[in-house]
């Protein structure tokens, strides 16, 4: 029987705070890992599969240090190792592939330089052979002009292209384990296909080993061989792909599953809606939006919104779906009155809001609220929770001392946070925790409608999935309407009841809640809705090739 | 996050030796500009030696100055017009550069230009020139002195809150605020202020040793406080003659210019660190 190519027994991995207290965040964690197999790390974020993931480097992240166990690779041990050792191994025997290759990647050098920089720094071959290798990379990869694409800069090329070499960063110096590192995470759907097609394409044909962290379930099941499950630092079941995702046993591996299935969508009965003449609770109409000075043709410099249209009814919920740069956020922004419109109207229960913010009157202002995607910079780091969910009860409704309190605390009730968290400041909360923050600050005013902006897109599938839930709730409670913007096709599809498609900037077509992903028309929504990942394992090897080309 | 504690957490501030010395001697500084002249053994007019440039002794423990006054009582009494000019003039500058500057990235437009250039056309001229300039003008008192250095040091104080806070207006929790309908007033104060205080408080501090020196310069120059007046500057204006002796009466007020500088400098590096650690 031949050996595995790496053998982790008991690992221990500690970090250390600025009190000095010593925490394990890795306690205990064994795993092989045999040629040429991929395994795959999944968990939720601060479950440790980024620093084993590290280890295997014989790395650790600052303030964190590797306190037992062994990693061996090709049966040498890489925690008892010098480090002048391990830096012979790393780019040869073990390459790394980061989540953002955006920061990954110096702005300021050709990419080929980067790209063939390990060989020379390891001497395996002249500058001249490792262009040819490179290119070679970069026609393997599937990547546009192979020939001569080394030749731009970073910023040139996209952030799918760019994923893709920083893989052809890390395959160079031919490692026989490559890590990757939620290499797709930060990638819209559509890209994420071609990505993942020219990792799977690439290491299938070396043969190597590799170890590709992340969180999504479905897009490990395209790529993985087996699958270890984390949770705390600890291992809570490992198998191959077929079997977790069929017969998973552990509770929490369950959970994630049971996260990617398509909740039941129920229609929000709103409460004597049909009885007089309907009238939109939010109508848009016309949207000419955008950046920079006004041209003589009356828009602006670099227009992102074009003649957007679109209606939300008392009670119910619109999506808005479409990549990045399609001007999802843009629309959201023009309603809230942060970017005033060019041209168009926003007419809130039938009257005319003003295009900025600043000139809408207090009560028009209160009735609609936004809740931005990152957490971690639309709460104020310096002001405490009860501070950041008091400001509007004080602004909006006048309310201050005790029972500014008791409905502080009624805030927290709602979005399903223990009350003690209130003197807490934002940074000790975690992202769920923050998000829930976030959201409890909208309810405060006591909105008719929440902008949801990419709420859960930084949340792992869990976390994310309850959000969900606490949102439908609320609306059934509270009686709101949502205009739920996102880049992920199964939670639009689970709460709302229109969905607008949208693509630069423009609306691409309008879909129905039971029309998903079915009734799609519009190529583009075709696109969209294919390149969602789905938890068979096969779903990426039976995509038709030139699935890309049809938008 | 389950993380399991291996020892126990501790709260409070935290801040390392250098910080504690160098605040001790701000300290020291400050309550002698308050009540050192009280424990002045002479007064500082008063001829009390028959020689110049006197050395240190019993009686004069710094020495004797070019006309046989006590040194050390001198520079009691000049502490005051030092830390006393220099800490009104800092507070105005940095106030009025730090509320301008913020007002300035959260209003933005024409008024951030305008504000902007004239600043920078201020802060364009040499600041001793400047100085020279208006005190040969209007001539040489405290209040002059202080809105003097307060308006030179301003440009400065503005550029640098109006960086850091253009940073901060673009976060998203600002972009809440304004959708909220907050008012200028509150975002400066609530929303950003707060999250500028570090780098505004060591830009402070930055700019107190500036105005310290600024002011010596004037002093030596003649046209900083009058005498029979004096401050750390003008004693070693007034006792520059001493060099040649190596008189202490030169000596001592340097290293007490050297030493209140030094220490704000080393005490903006070394703030005290809040622990905020919980499991």
């Amino acid at each position: 029987m031949t050996k595995p190519l790496v053998e982790v027994q008991d690992l221990r991995v500690e970090a250390q705070t600025d009190a000095g207290r010593r925490v394990e965040i890795i306690k205990g964690v064994s795993l092989t890992i045999n040629e040429g197999e991929i395994v795959a790390l999944i968990g939720e974020s601060g479950s440790g599969k980024t620093t084993i993931a590290l280890t295997l480097m014989g790395y650790t992240r600052t303030g964190c240090r590797i306190s037992g166990g062994k990693t061996l690779l090709g049966g040498r041990d890489l925690v008892t190792m010098s480090e002048r050792d391990r830096q012979k191994l790393r780019g040869t025997d073990v390459a790394y592939v980061p989540q953002s290759a955006a920061a990954a990647f110096n702005p300021s050098h050709r990419l080929i330089d980067q790209v063939i920089e390990v060989a020379g720094i390891h001497r395996l071959m002249s500058r001249t052979e490792a262009k040819i290798k490179a290119i070679e990379l970069f026609h393997a990869l599937a990547l546009p002009d192979p020939e001569t694409i080394g030749d731009r800069y970073p910023h040139q090329v996209s952030g799918g292209q760019l994923q893709r070499l920083a893989a052809a960063m890390a395959l160079i110096g031919g490692p026989r384990l490559v890590i990757f590192d939620e290499p797709t995470t930060a990638l819209d759907v559509t890209t994420q296909i071609e990505v993942l097609r020219a990792f799977k394409s690439v290491m299938r044909k070396g043969g190597m080993a590799g170890v590709y962290v992340s969180h999504d379930l479905a897009v490990v099941a395209q790529i993985a061989d087996r699958i270890i499950v984390l949770k705390g630092g600890e291992i809570q079941e490992e198998g191959s792909t077929a079997q977790i995702l069929e017969s998973a046993n552990h509770p929490y591996t369950r959970q994630l599953l049971a996260a990617f299935q398509p909740k039941p969508f129920a229609a929000p009965t709103p409460a004597a809606a049909e009885t007089s003449v309907q009238r939109p609770l939010l109508e848009v109409t016309d949207i000419f939006a955008g950046f920079g000075p006004i041209q003589s043709n009356g828009l602006p410099y670099k227009t992102v919104l074009r003649n957007v249209s679109c209606k939300l009814e008392r009670g119910h919920n619109l999506g808005l779906i479409g990549e990045s740069g399609s001007g999802k956020s843009t629309l959201a922004r023009v309603i809230a009155g942060l970017l005033p419109a060019a041209r168009g109207h926003v007419q809130l229960d039938g009257r005319e809001l003003d295009p900025t913010a600043g000139a809408r009157s207090k009560e028009q202002l209160r009735r609609m609220q936004i809740v931005f995607q990152l957490a971690d910079t639309a709460l104020n780091p310096s002001r405490s929770v009860a501070d950041i969910l008091g400001r509007p009860l004080t602004f909006y409704h006048g309310q201050t001392g005790a029972a500014r309190e008791a409905r502080v605390g009624e805030l927290l009730d709602m979005v399903q946070l223990p009350r003690a968290l209130r003197h807490r400041m934002p940074g000790e909360l975690s992202g769920g925790q923050k998000q829930r923050v976030n959201f409890a600050r909208a309810l405060a005013a006591k909105p008719a409608i929440i902008l949801c902006d990419e709420i859960t897109s930084a949340l792992d599938t869990v976390v994310a999935a309850a959000i969900i839930d606490l949102l439908k709730n609320l609306q059934r409670e509270l009686g709101l309407s949502y205009v739920f913007i996102s880049h992920d096709l199964s939670t639009v599809q689970s709460i709302c009841d229109q969905v607008m498609v949208m693509q630069h900037g423009e609306m691409v077509e309008m879909l129905a809640n039971d029309q998903l992903p079915a009734g799609a028309r519009h190529p583009y929504s075709k696109l969209l809705f294919a390149s969602v990942p789905k938890l068979d394992p096969g779903w990426l090897d039976g995509l038709p090739t030139d699935i890309s080309e049809h938008a | 996050m389950s993380q399991t504690p291996v020892s126990s957490p501790r709260f409070g501030m935290r801040m390392n030796a250098t910080g504690i010395i160098s605040g001790l001697i701000i300290l020291c500084w400050a309550v002698i500009a308050v009540i050192g002249p009280t424990f002045a053994p002479h007064a500082p007019g008063d001829i009390v030696d028959f020689d110049f440039f006197g050395p240190m002794s019993e009686q004069l423990w710094l020495g004797s100055d070019y006309l046989g006054r006590d040194i050390f009582s001198r520079i009691l009494l000049g502490t005051r017009y030092t830390v006393g000019i220099s800490f009104g003039a800092v507070c105005i500058a940095c106030f009025s550069g730090v509320v301008l500057g913020m007002t300035a990235a959260v209003t933005g437009g024409y008024f951030d230009t305008i504000l902007s250039r004239v600043l920078d056309a201020l802060n364009s001229i040499p600041s001793k020139l400047f100085g020279l300039v208006m005190v040969a003008a209007i001539g040489s008192s405290i209040p002059v002195l202080v809105i003097l250095l307060a308006v030179i040091y301003t440009p400065g104080s503005y550029r640098f809150a109006r960086a850091l806070a253009v940073n901060c207006n673009t976060m998203d929790y600002v972009a809440v605020a304004r959708a909220r309908g907050e008012k200028t007033l509150y975002l400066i104060f609530q929303e950003i202020l707060p999250n500028i205080t570090g780098p505004v408080l060591a830009d402070l501090g930055l700019r107190f040793v500036f105005i310290v020196l600024l002011l010596s310069g004037l002093s030596f120059l003649g046209l900083g406080v009058q005498p029979p007046n004096a401050d750390w500057g003008s004693l070693v204006k007034e006792n520059i003659g001493g060099l040649a002796f190596a008189a202490p009466a030169v000596i001592a007020p340097c290293l007490a210019i050297a030493s209140l500088t030094i220490s704000v400098n080393l005490l903006i590096d070394n703030l005290p660190v809040k622990i905020r650690d919980r499991s």
